[in-house]
């Protein structure tokens, strides 16, 4: 297994760059990360959205929400690998098509985290800072927002989770990422199945629990700070956000 | 400074809470909210700076109508002191940020400014020394006396108090009343929802009984405790000697 690494690195972590586009892992990291800057915007504007004061902002959020999560994330990736070029008008890379069928999927399930952590904060969150003479933006980025967004840490890092693994669905629309790369350097190799597949999971685990590890030292970080200085109270107490399962 | 004009509310085409309240406080008077639970006095005060819709009547603060559609409710909330039952201090912010939030953001306060305006508002509460503290390291009372400050700091000439005392430990209650009473009488005009009898006793200008969402009693704190004229107020009185 590590032979087959040593000889073939470049190819699993860049694809055919510099002689040929981007690929392997560097192109699903990147994919993760275009993915989630614009599906987080998305996602809260979704979530708020949701729960609106007017009833046709509500209908039309709750009428996405429900269709994208009735729908399995390959559907979303066919429609959009079919539909987006005829909607702008121009063919789209498969980089872009992946990107597009991401953030329409995951921002339906991280609207759904985020109105959950919005609707758990007590009332009188909002209220106060109504009554301080706070408008409805302010008082959501000011105060709502950054509770809810606290709040719901571990159940956004499970959804986090789930966008870099879906990346991995790209494969069949042929984007150049890091299941591609293996699915190439498997056909070059023949007859090392398992041990190229082996480096793929290992590797995607790596990266995803790097994410949900790194998620939890930033929340007891958060947690220490709000309690007055390392070993507060609250920093033993906290929920393991790996025990919490990520949506499907 | 106040006033009520045959403010009506329902809840649903059954339940009124608030029935036909007339009344006035004049500025910098202090009047106290009583009666048993239920009878709208927290629904009343929350009418004032409009978390609360009402269904007709007229409610006029310092000459403006607060609930006419082209009233601009966030500039009249910021002339009216909030102080909630449950303190609602914001948790993801120090005691300093809870004060200086308002002052930096809505009237453009720069921070030390505001920093200088919040220390005098701790040291007015007794709190001086938690303006680093997070809330949730503050006690009940604590928590109040820093939600007053906050209320404080962006000067209003109005503040309301829905139950300040009420989910307090009952050692704490005395340090909130002991701030309110401290800021009674300063030329702040001042309402307060309250069962503390003894506070109403001590420092209201005048005591409103309500039942029912009925103003049913508005008289000076003796002669309501020692001469109430309603059989209602009179038993109220009765019930809370027991």
């Amino acid at each position: 297994m590590w032979e087959i690494i040593q000889n073939n690195w470049t190819l699993l972590l860049v694809g055919q760059y510099p002689n040929g586009p981007l690929g392997g892992l560097v192109a699903t990291l990147l994919l993760a990360m275009a993915g989630l800057a614009l599906a987080f915007p998305v996602a809260i504007t979704i979530a708020v959205a949701r729960i609106s004061p007017y009833r046709p902002i509500r209908l039309v959020a709750a009428g996405i929400v429900h269709v994208v999560r009735g729908m399995p994330f390959l559907m979303v990736l066919f429609w959009s690998y079919f539909a987006l070029p005829v909607l702008i008008g121009r063919p789209l890379s498969g980089f872009w098509t992946l990107v597009g069928a991401l953030v329409l999927y995951e921002s339906a399930y991280l609207a759904e985290v985020i109105r959950a952590g919005i609707q758990a904060l007590p009332k009188g969150q909002e209220e106060a800072a109504r009554s301080l003479g706070f408008g409805y933006f302010r008082t959501l980025f000011l105060v709502i927002l950054p509770q809810a967004l606290y709040n719901s840490l571990p159940a956004l890092i499970g959804q986090f989770v789930s966008l870099i693994k879906e990346t991995s669905l790209g494969y069949v629309i042929s984007v150049n990422e890091f299941t591609y790369a293996a699915g190439q350097l498997n056909s070059q190799l023949l007859v090392q199945p398992v041990e190229v597949f082996s480096i793929l999971a290992i590797t995607y685990f790596i990266v995803c629990f790097t994410l949900t590890q790194s998620a939890r030292w930033l929340e007891q970080r958060i947690a220490r700070s709000r309690q007055g200085g390392p070993g507060g109270r609250a920093a033993q107490t906290l929920p393991n956000p790996l025990a919490t399962e990520p949506m499907p | 400074m106040i006033s009520f004009e045959n403010v009506n509310k329902w809840y649903g085409p059954e339940l009124q809470v608030l029935n036909d309240v007339t009344a006035e406080v004049n500025k910098g008077e202090v009047v106290v909210l009583c009666g048993p639970s239920g009878s709208g006095k927290t629904t009343l005060i929350r009418t004032i700076n409009r978390l609360e819709p009402i269904n007709s009547g007229k409610i006029t603060v310092n000459g403006q109508e607060t609930h006419a559609k082209s009233a601009n409710v966030n500039r009249l909330r910021r002339e009216i002191g909030f102080v909630f039952q449950q303190f609602n201090l914001f948790p993801h912010m120090s005691v300093m940020d809870n004060i200086t939030l308002a002052p930096r953001k809505l009237k453009g306060m720069s921070r030390p400014e505001a920093e200088e305006k919040a220390l005098k508002l701790l040291a007015r509460v007794g709190l001086e020394e938690k303006a680093g503290a997070y809330p949730s390291q503050l006690s009940g009372g604590q928590s109040q006396r820093v939600a007053i400050a906050r209320s404080l700091a962006m000067d209003p000439p109005i503040i309301l108090f829905d139950e300040p005392t009420s989910a307090l430990d009952p050692e704490m209650v005395g340090e909130v009343l002991a701030v309110i009473k401290g800021l009674a009488h300063t030329g702040i005009t001042m309402m307060c929802v309250t069962h503390e009898m003894g506070f109403a006793r001590d420092v209201a200008d005048r005591v409103w009984f309500l039942d029912k969402g009925v103003l049913l009693e508005d008289a000076k704190p003796g002669e309501f405790f020692s001469n109430p004229k309603h059989p209602r107020a009179q038993r109220f009185l009765a019930d809370l000697r027991h």
